[in-house]
């Protein structure tokens, strides 16, 4: 994919995303990461879960790929951002992905959408044959 | 996988990857066969969150075991997860919940009396 990915400036951490465990590892680090910025409770829990669907799209529809992971400063607040990146198909029709339970394989459909309602920051890359990058970022309150 | 009476017990105590959840869904479909069970309680007290992945398998195995004549009642949603998963797009509709494991086996006792008697 080209372009700046809208990355955690400082320290980051990157996993690859490649199998079912991978998808557990992610959430556990979006987590800890998550407790670490002092998110409510609700708030962790709405961004691991956006993980957790993210995480899961990249490995089953992107065959795999990675997740970088940080904690992001701007305007005096703090927030976490997950990026999940593949080199896989890309998604030839976003609108359409974006639509609560469209799927295109044998999922509910609300991976995309409900990541989108539940984090504060959305942002979707992707390329026909060039892959897929999903940024997203929960904010402390 | 515990059996007390006529109800399946099954507490989710660990953070669950994907195979797993279909096992789980299998092997309950299974087992209320093999144990002519009437009610399945799912506890998820310890669950941290719930995905559309494993939203999904509540959902099904609450249809399945509807079908093989057992009541599913998941137990111990968390409210952040509640929230959550509402936020989700996923409201559970066919799935029966209680927020305790008593309340969950009461619900499951109330309709085992309502069942009709056996000629
Ligand atoms: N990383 C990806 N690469 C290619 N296609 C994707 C990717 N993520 C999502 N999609 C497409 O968007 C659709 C909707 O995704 P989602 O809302 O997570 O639903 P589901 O996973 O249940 O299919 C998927 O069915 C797939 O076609
Ligand atoms: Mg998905």
């Amino acid at each position: 994919m080209s372009g700046l990915a809208p990355v955690p400036d400082a320290e980051h951490e990157s996993v690859p995303i490649g199998s079912n465990d991978d998808v557990v590892r992610a959430r556990q680090l979006v987590r800890a990461l998550a407790q670490q910025c002092k998110l409510s409770l609700v708030d962790q829990t709405k961004l691991v879960t956006a993980a957790s669907e993210l995480a899961r799209n990249t490995l089953v529809y992107g065959g795999g790929g990675v997740m970088r992971v940080g904690l992001v400063r701007r305007d005096g607040r703090v927030g976490v951002t997950a990026v999940f990146e593949d080199s896989g198909p890309g998604i030839p029709d976003v609108d359409q992905a974006l639509t609560d339970g469209w799927t295109s394989g044998g999922g509910l459909g609300l991976g995309l959408s409900g990541a989108r309602r539940l984090v504060d920051d959305f942002t979707l890359q992707t390329e026909v044959g060039g892959g897929t990058q999903v940024a997203v970022t929960k904010w402390a309150r | 996988m515990l059996k007390i009476g006529d109800v399946l017990l099954v507490s989710i105590q660990v953070e669950l990857e994907d195979q797993v959840v279909l096992e789980l869904q299998d092997d309950l479909a299974a087992r209320i066969v093999d144990s002519g069970a009437s009610g399945v309680v799912i506890d998820i007290t310890a669950v941290e969150i719930v995905d559309s992945f494993v939203g999904r398998m509540l959902a099904t195995t609450a249809a399945i075991s509807r079908m093989l004549d057992a009541q599913t009642v998941v137990v111990g949603m968390r409210p952040a997860v509640a929230i959550t998963l509402v936020e989700l797009g996923l409201s559970l509709g066919g799935v029966r919940t209680a927020l305790t494991l008593e309340k969950g086996l009461e619900i499951l006792a109330r309709r085992d009396d309502s069942r009709p008697a056996q000629l």
